[in-house]
């Protein structure tokens, strides 16, 4: 690590001193220093969507933001404690490349009640956020060329991260009237009989879309069908709001061709921590441990502690968290339905995706974004950000607290009227 | 409990303010059905009553509270309850509590001045036959009440827009 440090050092400091009045040093400069051009995949993908608004937001006094994709909770204290332990223990060493042994059993207790079933020894590995096992499970597993399917809207990160691993991505779209979950016929009119990799995301970021029972063994027939593997982004799962968590892996065969991911974020509010952790058939995990050894190594030893206790102690935490999220999302969806918009009931995660396409300047759910933010001193984030299939619409988070979510409904309706 | 009851109870302990319109926004009853299912509640004597939580030192009020222990010793025509009943009709008695351990009552007293709580102390307390000691201690801040926080942290560090 050292060497690899110095020589990046060096190497800027030749670059820096390579001619210093010639033409070349000049150039630098006015290209604002630096001789550095981003790789063709890095600069093919363009920059976030919502700088513009965190910007904006960020600058304001008086905003109410319902644009936080985080919990408006700090972790329970117990996981807070047990990180505080661990550091006074001294354990500040990494662990094993696939995370703590006992972490990966609580992981192997806890996914039982989704009725997955993984070998904590060789089915399991923790990752630094569920960030990073998307991204391994991308590098791991895509080919140059490789087409991976993409349900849109969906999280920011899919396409990137399908991008830099050099694959090709395929959106296939969802759509409101279907209260945005994937269906084969929106699978085979995108073309995704023919992809490589289908991305799953439900509980869905944006939309808040869960999968029924039926549907979810519809999507897993076409994956059997079309041989497609899976990554299926579950790190909603605990905040599933109507019926039960359903996982495409326990689909009749489709465990083999599945890898889930999962983490510590969302449900125990501990994003900072950056905790996840990947599952599925030994060979899939061994592949994504290769590239995490030779690039994270191990996830944060404190998380790692901190996310045992929240497995073993945290569930009355994490259901009044559920509860409370669930009386906002109650409250979110009715008042938008009052105030005239669409929304399809979320039910999952802690986002309403109403429509707006009918009363923005032409539809435009980044210039309607743009308004309210201006006008209202109210944040969200447009559709357009999380992909074309969110064109017209609007993400507004409820990871926010009763009262602010209250003001920034008054101030909707007053923008609206 | 059903799922809307837990949500209703859980919303008014959040604030017991709430209107019955945002009442049913938050549980996906409709209005009627919330007042049905409150005044069920309050029939039943699982709703006690709504009350404020009040800063008094944020009115620059002169306001004290105190806890008083309370040692008793019962014979066989005095029980907990009859202490209770008698140690309860003050209206400074803020809450009445029987405990396990050292004391057997836990009493939360509030007055204009340490005057009035030693005197409810001196006078309505220890002189009931059953009383065998009080220890009366002065609260010197109050941090938080009935969960509500006093001390105005404002800790949401989160960035305003995050995917």
């Amino acid at each position: 690590m050292t060497d690899r440090d110095d020589r990046v050092e060096s190497d800027g400091g030749a670059a820096r001193g390579a001619d210093p009045d010639g033409a070349d040093a000049d150039a630098g400069r006015e290209s604002g220093g630096s001789r550095f051009s981003p790789a063709d995949r890095v600069a093919a993908v363009p920059p976030s969507g919502i700088r513009e608004f965190f910007e904006v937001a960020e600058g304001r006094e008086d905003v109410v933001s319902l644009g936080v994709g985080e919990p408006d909770f700090t972790a329970p204290w117990a996981a807070r404690s047990a990180a505080v332990d661990s550091l006074e223990r001294g354990r500040t060493s990494y662990t094993a490349n696939r995370g703590t042994a006992d972490l990966r059993r609580a992981v192997a207790d806890r996914v039982a009640r989704y009725d997955q079933s993984y070998d904590p020894d060789t089915e399991i590995l923790v990752t630094t956020g569920a960030s990073e096992a998307v991204d391994l499970a991308f590098r791991a597993f895509v080919n140059p060329g490789d087409t991976v399917a993409l349900p849109t809207p969906t999280y920011v990160s899919y396409e990137p991260g399908v991008r830099f691993a050099g694959g090709e991505p395929l959106a296939v779209h969802t759509r409101h009237e279907d209260d945005w979950a994937l269906t084969p016929a929106a699978l085979r009119e995108a073309g995704a009989d023919e992809a490589d990799v289908l991305v799953l995301c439900y509980p869905n970021n944006p939309t808040g879309a869960t999968m029924d029972a039926d549907e979810m063994d519809a999507v897993a027939g076409f994956c059997r069908e079309h041989d497609l593997l899976v990554v299926a982004d579950e790190i909603y799962a605990a905040l599933t709001y109507e019926g039960d968590h359903e996982s495409v892996a326990t689909r009749p065969g489709m465990r083999e061709r599945t890898v889930v991911i999962n983490g510590f974020s969302k449900a125990y509010a501990m994003t900072g921590l950056r905790l996840g952790y990947a599952m599925g058939p030994e060979s899939a995990v061994d592949a994504m441990t290769k590239v995490h050894q030779y690039t994270m190594l191990s996830a944060p030893t404190t998380a790692q502690r901190a996310a045992v206790a929240a497995l073993e102690r945290c569930d009355d935490e994490v259901a009044r968290m559920r509860r409370e999220y669930d009386r906002r999302r109650r409250y979110l969806v009715s008042r938008l339905r009052e105030v005239g918009l669409e929304v399809s009931e979320p039910g999952g995660a802690f986002y309403a995706f109403p429509r707006v396409a009918d009363v923005a300047p032409d539809g435009d759910d980044r210039a309607f974004a743009t308004e309210l933010l201006e006008a209202e001193g109210v944040a969200a984030v447009p559709g357009t950000a999380f992909g074309a299939g969110g064109e017209g619409h609007l993400r507004l988070s409820y990871a926010t607290a009763m009262d602010d979510l209250k003001e920034a409904m008054r101030r909707l309706e007053r923008f609206l009227s | 409990m059903d799922e809307a009851t837990r949500g209703l109870i859980d919303a008014l302990v959040a604030d017991a303010r709430e209107s019955t319109a945002d009442l049913a926004r938050q549980t996906g009853l409709d209005e009627a059905a919330v007042e049905e299912k409150l005044s069920e509640l309050e029939a039943a004597g699982a709703l006690r009553g709504y009350t404020a939580v009040v800063d008094w030192d944020a009115l620059g009020e002169e306001h004290v509270k105190a806890v008083v222990e309370v040692n008793v010793e019962l014979d066989r025509e005095t029980d907990y309850d009859d202490v209770a009943r008698r140690i309860g009709e003050s209206p400074a008695v803020d809450s009445l509590r029987l405990m396990s351990g050292d004391y057997d009552f836990a009493v939360h007293v509030s007055g204009d001045s340490m005057g009035d709580v030693s005197r409810f102390v001196s006078e309505q307390v220890a002189p009931l036959p059953a009383v065998t000691r009080t220890v009366t201690h002065y609260v010197m801040e109050t941090y938080k009440e009935r969960g509500v926080d006093f001390t105005d942290r404002d800790d949401d560090d989160r960035l305003s827009v995050t995917p």
